[in-house]
């Protein structure tokens, strides 16, 4: 691998700049940092969806590498083509990268997802996951946890919020036996910023799956973005894991969770949960738990 | 140049082999499947080098295509009916981007009722979405379009992905002697593909963008004038192409025997053939009639409709289509076109063929019958039961 990219040697220039996210966007951050990493070369395919809402709009445009915004279903298969397209046309160290929210990675995008990896093309693919689709107005995704209040699963007298489970994006790209797989949050840059790095030297398709909050979303200050990636991992909601040559590893692995409760209660999403509500969410996390200890190796 | 017995799926992969496509995302469906088939061969056997891609569905199929057009590579796909409606997002995209990608589509009726048999509602349905439709007679013109659909998507004052259509079937399993040229003939016709519409490193660009409402109208405005701009680059490609090859297929239309004709049936795609014969026969019996074979339904060749049937004292219009609630959307076309130009004599529309129904040599005789003696403006022809049944 090269020389660690640090925060003392990670480029000052900017490659996702003058966009009108919203204050506190971490989704926009994940972007920000992926690029600094990648640098130049990267050619960058983004959806419909947040990220080109804020940055593509002619004549405002945010990318000062080559970019394009496929359709919402379509950012795996068009990372295909450019990737196929460059290599036929005999250009040299470039690196397709792809990065879509949770809906347009774990919904609409998932097929061509799957194909991408099935195929094995040689790019890196960012879901940056704010868990609903917050372009159109925070509605729940797949990747929507459980309990989560979202404009289409209210919390009401009958229905407490979203009723299922996050999809688990990070073990279905597993499961097609791709060279490199992780997870990440922005809480933890250092930790994502390794892992972009790691994935640009990886032959093959490799998936990052970074947790990056969206303060309008979740119900939380602008300036309380990074601390709250960082207590999702602390609480053990979140986890910080790699897959390579077949096996999990664990990158960081508490003695001790941060209380779940506390993370629940500072976000507006989850304003309305009881006690019931919090240990059911407490006995998905240790169940969870348990079987990644049981099975992954620990760093 | 070569001569072989190959079918239209066949002749087509032939004319993408001699065009020499960067990448071809492939995708199988009946009766289109056949050409991606050959095109693997001829990648496996090394006759044509291409990255080619198994996407797992159309929608990626013209994704990818796109994707490989963004960077400047040369990309081919094809699909038919299902295929077609399932990418339907992906081909305003590819329009609207002015990525010049070109597709076959092998024509074939749409579910439901399921039926892989050919009819033209598949493409039809997709007038409207920014492409150039082609369609095409028999084996030979499939491979000759095949070429000639580059040379016209990737002139710069077009920029527009063609979609080739091959009638799905009779002319897509159906076998011909087949004139293929040499690759030498194929490069001086085919130019390597040149876009400023790409991916640069030296010059990155932000491609894809939203246009809002104070600028979205102009760049719809432009994708309209280069469309209409393209009538003058098909006829070069036309006249170019039979320079090289000694083959010309007229450019927008050609006619048969309308000269003198008093009484012209238009058509496209592989019916064609038939329609000819009738006019022989026609002919011989001293009947003035005529045929007008539509090779391009986008852009429309308006005005020359209008020349080829100013004399006539009726005309009528064959598809393989309906917009239900209305009539043939080629009827359609075909009526705007004659008002627009003044002439104002009766026309109508023969709907046949839908769902792979056969459609006879008698069945064209009753179409030129009507079109002198008069009828209903829309008819459905060839029907098994009676229409109030």
């Amino acid at each position: 691998m090269s020389e660690r990219i640090t925060a003392k040697t990670i480029t000052d220039n900017e490659f996702f700049y003058g966009h009108k996210a919203c204050a506190g966007c971490g989704g926009s951050l994940a972007v920000r940092m992926a690029l600094k990493v990648l640098g130049e070369r990267a050619l960058t395919v983004i959806p419909a969806g947040c990220m080109s809402a804020v940055g593509f709009n002619f004549p405002h445009l945010c990318f000062s590498n080559n970019a394009i915004i496929s359709t919402f279903a379509g950012t795996a298969s068009m990372m295909t083509g450019i990737e196929a397209g460059a290599r036929a046309l005999g250009y040299k160290n470039y690196k397709v990268v792809g990065i879509a929210g949770d809906g347009g990675t774990a919904d609409i995008g998932i097929q061509a997802l799957s194909g991408a990896i099935d195929r094995n093309d040689d790019v890196i693919y960012i879901c940056y996951d704010n868990e609903a689709y917050m372009n159109t107005g925070i509605q729940k995704s797949g990747l929507t946890p459980y309990g989560a209040r979202t404009t289409t699963t209210p919390a009401g007298q009958n229905i407490r919020g979203n009723i299922r489970p996050k999809k688990n994006m990070f073990e279905i790209a597993a499961a097609h036996d791709i060279p490199y797989a992780a997870t990440a949050s922005i809480g933890y840059i250092n930790d994502f910023i390794d892992k972009v790095q790691k994935a640009a030297e990886i032959k093959g398709t490799s998936y990052i799956h970074v947790v990056a909050p969206c303060p309008t979303g979740w119900g939380i200050q602008t300036n309380d973005t990074v601390e709250i990636a960082k207590e999702i991992v602390d609480c053990g909601l979140w986890y910080l894991a790699e897959y390579e040559n077949g096996e999990f590893k664990l990158n960081k692995n508490p003695k001790e969770f941060s209380p779940v409760e506390a993370y629940l209660k500072k976000q507006g999403r989850f304003k309305h949960l009881n006690e019931e509500d919090i240990s059911e969410i407490t006995s998905q996390r240790d169940k969870k738990w348990q079987k990644i200890r049981r099975d992954w190796t620990a760093e | 140049m070569s001569k072989a017995f190959l079918s239209g799926n066949e002749a087509f992969a032939e004319g993408v082999r001699l065009a020499k496509p960067h990448v071809i995302s492939a995708y199988p469906i009946t009766p289109q499947t056949i050409v991606v088939e050959r095109l693997s061969e001829m990648v496996e056997d090394k006759s044509l080098k291409s990255e080619f891609i198994h996407v797992e569905s159309e929608h990626s199929a013209l994704s990818c295509a796109m994707g490989a057009s963004a960077i400047g590579a040369r990309a081919f796909t094809a699909t038919s009916s299902q295929g077609l409606l399932y990418m339907a997002e992906c081909l305003q995209y590819a329009s609207g981007g002015r990525f010049p990608i070109v597709m076959m589509n092998a024509n074939r009726s749409t579910a439901l009722p399921w039926n892989i048999y050919g009819d033209q509602r598949d493409s039809i349905s997709q007038l409207d979405c920014g492409w150039i439709q082609v369609y095409v007679e028999d084996a030979q013109e499939s491979l000759d379009m095949a070429l000639q659909s580059f040379f016209i998507a990737e002139n710069e004052k077009v920029s527009i992905p063609v979609m080739v259509n091959l009638d799905g079937f009779v002319l897509t399993h159906t076998y011909e002697a087949v004139e293929i040229p040499s690759q030498e003939q194929a490069d001086e016709f085919l130019p390597p593909f040149k876009t400023e519409n790409r991916m640069d490193f030296d010059n990155p660009k932000n491609m894809a963008f939203s246009a809002g409402p104070d600028s979205n109208m102009e760049f719809k405005l432009q994708q309209h004038k280069a469309m209409l701009d393209s009538k003058a680059v098909i006829e070069l490609a036309d006249k170019r192409f039979s320079e090289i090859f000694g083959r010309s297929y007229g450019g927008l239309i050609d006619t048969y025997k309308t000269d003198d004709a008093e009484y012209i049936l238009i058509t496209f795609g592989s019916i064609t053939g038939l329609v000819r014969e009738v006019v022989d026969e026609l002919r011989a019996e001293g009947r003035k009639v005529g045929l007008v074979k539509l090779r391009y339904l986008r852009p429309f060749p308006d005005t020359e409709i209008a020349e080829a049937v100013k004399n006539a004292k009726a005309v009528g219009t064959l598809e393989k289509d309906i917009s239900f609630g209305y009539e043939g959307t080629v009827y359609t076309n075909v009526n705007s076109a004659l008002i627009k130009n003044g002439i104002a004599i009766p026309s109508y529309n023969f709907i046949a063929g839908l769902g792979g129904r056969d459609i006879s040599k008698e069945d064209i005789f009753h179409m030129f019958e009507q079109i002198e003696k008069g009828g209903e403006y829309v008819n459905f022809v060839g029907l098994g039961v009676n229409a109030d049944e």
